[in-house]
């Protein structure tokens, strides 16, 4: 893999340069997890700070906690159903916030300030690693989740309603974490890229507008990780009405 | 920048975007690790807070509605007994115009009675005494006559 050749006279675009880091036999991205742990103890400082003292009148942060637990609840209740959505709440809760705190910090953080020796911190979901990561997390808990649920009868719902279905099933396994994973990614990396080249090009004003829409996709494509996890685990709790 | 970060970077330039490597399960499991802090520390409490919370406001206003029915009952429960009142005080006062009117009419008809039997009485007692006295008139003109008829008869003999 190289760097795409980007021909720009006065931009340096880093694109697909890693800070490696050796760790026995494997090589880590050294930036990708500098930037999630800071994703982590925003969200750990936040969640901590907002949970200090709970009360049933809520106060300050409390209130923004439990904005985010009712926003979560009623995603999760609405995907996988009344019966099974208590188990999920804290995954798919995970997903969305450390999604969504991820993407902003990606785009609000000024990360270019810290210089690296190689590659560039960012939003740990412009990485491909992480984002397949997370599908591959989000695919393990949809099979756990039928399998715990229904035991084998889970595999019923690959003959539902027919059995010309099962091919189709089979791929969809494939392409739900494919679909999943480079949705998040494409979508990060094109914003961040976006936002990137236009500030070099114009330094000023220019990228706001391209600021502000990387924002809002940043946000929507966390609600559509954490929408689509949740559909797939509720898929998988489903039971037919025979 | 720090030291250690130079320290820990590895010597072969490999990259590009689509570079998998031991960042993707490292990941992973700081994603799980992540989601059993965040269910210990958000999730769970909050959870039962805004739950008991819930609990708490839907208690409370089924009480409130149940003490609201209450009200209500009693509300018409006392327009009974307020109803029950006045239609029983009307029965009095009905009652108590009837007896009025019956005592007036009694008593009417008995001062009536009696002016009457006084009258008739004083009538009979007129018409004896002027019974009696015609009768002695009578007698007395009898007397009178005999007594002129006797010194006629006297005279001329």
């Amino acid at each position: 893999m190289v760097a795409l050749p980007l021909v720009l006279p006065f931009a340096e675009l880093e694109v697909g340069q890693h800070l490696y880091w050796q760790l026995g036999n494997f090589k880590i991205h050294g930036q990708v997890f500098l930037s999630s742990w800071v994703v982590i103890g925003a969200l750990l400082a936040l969640v901590v700070a907002g949970t200090r003292k709970l009360s049933r009148d809520p106060q300050g942060t409390q209130n923004l906690l439990e904005f985010l637990w009712d926003y979560i609840r009623d995603l999760t209740r609405e995907q996988i159903g009344e019966k099974a959505y208590r188990d999920w709440l804290p995954f798919i809760g995970t997903l969305f916030l450390f999604i969504f705190v991820s993407n902003w910090g990606g785009a609000l953080v000024p990360w270019k300030l810290i210089h690296l020796p190689s590659g560039e911190l960012g939003a740990p979901t412009a990485d491909i690693n992480t984002t397949i990561a997370l599908a591959l997390l989000v695919s393990l808990a949809y099979f756990y989740a039928g399998l715990s649920r229904k035991g084998f009868r889970y595999f019923e719902y690959y003959v539902e309603p027919t059995p010309i279905m099962l091919p189709f099933k089979i791929v969809e396994d494939f392409t739900k974490p494919l679909s999943l994973s480079f949705r998040l990614f494409g979508n990060i990396l094109a914003d961040e890229l976006v936002v990137a080249v236009l500030a070099f090009l114009v330094p000023l004003v220019v990228p706001l507008p391209a600021m502000f829409l990387g924002l809002f996709t940043s946000a929507i494509q966390a609600l559509i990780f954490a929408t689509l996890a949740a559909y797939y685990i509720g898929e998988a709790v489903h039971e037919e009405q025979h | 920048m720090t030291s250690w970060l130079l320290l820990a970077e590895a010597g072969a330039p490999e990259g590009g975007l689509f570079d998998l490597d031991a960042t993707l399960p490292l990941m992973a499991v700081q994603i799980v690790i992540l989601t059993f802090i965040l269910n210990a520390l958000f999730f769970r409490p909050v959870g039962r807070v805004v739950e008991e919370r819930e609990d708490y406001i839907s208690t409370s206003r089924a009480e409130a509605k149940q003490k609201l029915a209450q009200v209500e009952r009693l509300e018409t429960e006392l327009k009974e007994q307020l109803k029950e009142a006045r239609l029983h005080t009307q029965k009095l006062i009905l009652d108590a115009e009837q007896e009025s009117d019956s005592l007036y009419r009694d008593a009417l008809a008995t001062a009536t009675a009696e002016s009457n039997a006084s009258r008739e009485q004083a009538r009979r007692e007129i018409d004896s005494q002027r019974e009696s006295a015609m009768t002695q008139l009578q007698g007395d003109a009898d007397q009178l006559g005999d007594l002129i008829v006797d010194r006629l008869l006297a005279a001329t003999k």
